[in-house]
């Protein structure tokens, strides 16, 4: 029985989260023939014998490989026979080679994974029940899978303390069997290097440097390294139990809103197919589990799109400092602020989509519902754990309260949807509440990397090209050259005649390649959008955790599909946004609009020494 | 390893204060350095950049000029060489030769090889643990003693064995321990740590 190659995509295999590619990416790599359990595969020169057998249906079990994070090779979970060898190799790091003989299910690959997986859980906690992963944790799925019954080795490990000290993120080393899946992704993925690994042997351990709390580190909060840890050792700081008080709290009006990525993921914790959205049962299990009102992001960033879009177009126009880059994500904002302070001037002063929704909710939507500020209790549900972080940030509290008051992952919704006995999967389609739970298809499409570039040029194209708006259909609609998963995308597009240079990147090691470039002179952009998180939002460090390759492109795909649904896809076509601005604001960049939904952006350098701490930037 | 191994690393993690800052014990720096010494790692930062692989060299020179790696040390590095600090802290605590911590005047090594640990090093281990208040790596609250375990010192006929600096102690028993550091002390206070 043959296993032929599938056709190659060229277009996704450099994969923004992928550091190590294949070998031979420009050329067509060569084909080689392998036998794997008898049969006879077909792969790539490159290609890994993992790669292989998985293709072939030979699922080898793994633990520190991850295909958002690389080949690392360090657990020896995917161990296989192949004929020749002297030992039994690692299938994740051994490169396919013609005529090689693979077994990967022999009692000796058995055995030797077992007592791998048995001298991990010798220093790994027995502590099961009080995880935060129990029931979906990796190495849980792997003892049971290897048939492990009983704890055959014992070993004391140096106790470590926990690490609370971050808004967003949880270190608990204890629970660490490292992997090297987040130092790898910290290092090599996010270029932000604050994770690595300290001291040998037994003493080993991950941990910032000095055995910092992620807080006193330059830790950017992405969260990447929770989403890949395959255990317990690094989460979001879990706050939904407040969540749960203050909506029993008969004197609080709670209100909630949900980013656009979230709707194309929170399906995956309730068994539903990776890449379908479900915005109408969200809304439904929102009101369900009580809040007071449901909004929607998507709101806050077609407000966003009316601001940066007037941002830009009055710095092309007054010749102000660019590229503008985007500054929708906090992670990056954070990265910008400690890696790349020169950057600050050319970052939007818009604030996010979330604390323009937060500043909006605690000033307009209060005046409106009659509710005083300081007793609307604001809840995000965010595909992000830099939100948590951002959400915290002293200068964002238009109102005088801070905008947001909890920032939940998308996880933590899950769970809290779970707690409450809802199944998700079987509720009917709810909607949003107006006005603030109004939006279109250029605020679903920022949860994709590109989308806050394509909902930017639906507007800005039109209002340069001095089209009426308002008019469904006018002016081009999808953005082609801005989509897709390559780490760093450019392009030149005509808006009403003008020139305009733009790129997008997503990823922080991409970001600062792309920056790095721009530093150079040897590129130039009118406009930049960066996301943390490689493949922007949808794949961000709060989303359901998965090792499926595609997932971030099937989760893009959701909200694509989404955005065709909408009637209106323009931000400046929304008519609650437009409300919003005769009632409220005035125009984009008002005196108002930049009092409540504009920021301002510090270099940690500068707020370390205007402290009078003595920190060596960098 | 063999003693004369032995004695040669520990002579490298040994490393002899500047001038005039010998006998103050501790070492100052604690993150509020102004002194000229940032100069000179700079220096020795430039000198190295561009070479593939130089933060070792570059630690251990750093080391020299510092007598350990404090966290503001390695920062600098870090940002010098282009290196994440997660990397510079992984390389300074993976190898012993590196100290994050001021080092002692004097060394005490407790031998921990097989002969001297079933004729008592460890009663002899934890005796200058108390004696000291520290644990192993740490130094005395007076600057003079770093405690240090280490395996065979080839000395195996004389066991347990103890060295302080360059002397060997033979066949110490717990109660000697505070007698011995207090000589020790007392005859060699008046030189410069052994480079």
């Amino acid at each position: 029985m043959n296993v032929a190659l599938p056709q190659r995509k060229p277009e996704t295999q450099p994969a923004p989260a992928r550091p190590v590619a294949p070998p031979g990416e420009a050329a067509p790599a060569k084909v080689v023939r392998l036998t794997i359990d008898g049969r006879t595969v077909e792969a790539h020169e490159g290609e890994t014998v993992l790669d292989a057998a998985r293709r072939a249906g030979r699922d080898v079990p793994t633990l520190c490989y991850h295909p958002a994070v690389g080949r690392i090779g360090s657990c020896r979970v995917c161990v296989v026979e192949i004929e020749g060898a002297r030992n039994l190799p690692a299938s994740c790091v051994t490169p396919v080679a013609d005529g090689m003989v693979v077994r990967t299910n022999t009692p000796a690959v058995r055995e030797a994974r077992r007592t791998v997986v048995e001298l991990l859980l010798a220093a790994h906690p027995h502590d099961c029940l009080k995880c935060e992963r129990n029931g979906r944790c990796e190495l849980q799925d792997l003892a049971m899978r290897l048939g492990i019954r009983t704890a055959r080795f014992h070993r004391e490990k140096e106790h470590r303390e926990r690490d609370a000290s971050s808004p967003a993120l949880v270190r608990e080393p204890d629970k660490c069997v490292l992997c090297g899946r987040c130092v790898k992704v910290c290092n090599e993925v996010q270029a932000v290097g604050v994770l690595g690994f300290a001291y040998r042997g037994t003493r080993s351990c991950v941990t910032p440097m000095f055995e910092h709390g992620l807080a006193e580190s330059k830790c950017v909060s992405c969260g990447q390294c929770a989403k890949v840890c395959p255990v317990g050792a690094i989460s979001e700081k879990e706050e939904w139990e407040r969540v749960l008080d203050a909506i029993a709290d008969p004197d609080l009006h709670v209100v909630v809103q949900v980013a656009p990525a979230v709707r194309a993921a929170i399906g995956e914790e309730f068994g539903i197919p990776a890449g379908t959205a479900v915005t109408g049962k969200l809304a439904t299990a929102l009101h369900r589990l009580g809040f007071d009102a449901v909004f929607d992001t998507q709101f806050g960033a077609d407000l966003t799109i009316m601001e940066e879009g007037h941002e830009l177009l009055e710095r092309i126009k007054s010749r102000g400092k660019l590229p503008l880059i985007t500054s929708c994500s906090p992670g990056w904002v954070r990265f910008c602020e400690t890696f790349f302070p020169d950057f600050l001037g050319n970052l939007s002063s818009c604030k996010s989509p979330q604390q323009m929704m937060g500043a909006v909710i605690k000033t307009y939507y209060a005046k409106k519902a009659g509710v005083a500020p300081e007793r609307i209790f604001s809840v995000s549900v965010m595909p992000c754990t830099a939100k948590k972080y951002e959400a915290a940030r002293p200068e964002v509290n238009a109102s005088g309260v801070r905008d947001v008051d909890v920032a939940l992952t998308t996880r933590e919704l899950a769970r809290m949807i779970k707690a409450a006995g809802i199944d998700l999967a079987g509720l009917p389609d709810g909607e949003f509440d107006p006005p603030l739970g109004i939006s279109t298809g250029a605020g679903t499409i920022f949860g994709a990397t590109g989308g806050v570039m394509e909902a930017a040029l639906r507007t800005v194209s039109e209002i340069a090209a001095k089209k009426p708006s308002g008019k469904a259909g006018a002016g081009k609609l999808e953005f082609a050259e801005v989509r897709g998963l390559e780490g760093i995308r450019e392009a030149t597009l005509d808006l009403g005649g003008q020139e305009v240079r733009i790129a997008v990147a997503s990823g922080l090691g991409n970001a600062a390649r792309l920056l790095q470039r721009i530093r150079d002179g040897k590129a130039s952009y009118h406009f930049v959008e960066i996301m943390a998180c490689p493949g922007g939002c949808v794949e961000g460090g709060g989303q359901p955790r998965s090792c499926d390759p595609e997932i971030a492109a099937k989760r893009a795909a959701a909200l694509y599909a989404e955005d065709r649904r909408m009637k209106a896809r323009k931000s400046h076509e929304n008519l609650a946004v437009r409300r919003l601005y005769e009632e409220f604001l005035g125009k984009p960049g008002s005196e108002v609009a930049h009092r409540l939904l504009h920021t301002t952006y510090q270099s940690v350098e500068e707020v370390a020494s205007a402290a009078g701490v003595r920190k060596e930037a960098m | 390893m063999s003693a004369a191994q032995t004695k040669e690393r520990r002579a490298r993690l040994e490393v002899a204060p500047k001038p005039g800052e010998a006998g103050k014990g501790t070492c100052k720096c604690q993150g509020k350095l102004a002194d000229d010494r940032y100069g000179i790692l700079d220096e020795i930062i430039a000198k190295h950049k561009d070479t593939p692989g130089s933060l070792i060299p570059v630690l251990h020179e750093a080391q020299q000029l510092f007598g350990c790696l404090p966290e503001d040390v390695q920062s600098r590095i870090a940002k010098g060489l282009g290196l994440p600090e997660s990397e510079v802290y992984g390389v300074a605590t993976f190898y012993s030769l590196f100290s994050l911590r001021p080092k002692g005047k004097w060394t005490v090594n407790v031998c921990l090889g097989t002969a001297c640990y079933v004729r008592g090093a460890a009663a002899c281990l934890e005796a200058l643990k108390k004696e000291l208040g520290v644990d192993i790596g740490g130094t005395s609250r007076d600057g003079l003693f770093t405690l240090q375990a280490v395996r065979c010192l080839g000395a195996c006929a004389l066991a347990p064995v103890v060295m302080i600096g360059e002397t060997v102690f033979a066949r110490v028993k717990p109660e000697d321990i505070p007698r011995i550091l207090a000589d020790y002390a007392a005859t060699h206070s008046s030189e410069v740590a052994a480079s």
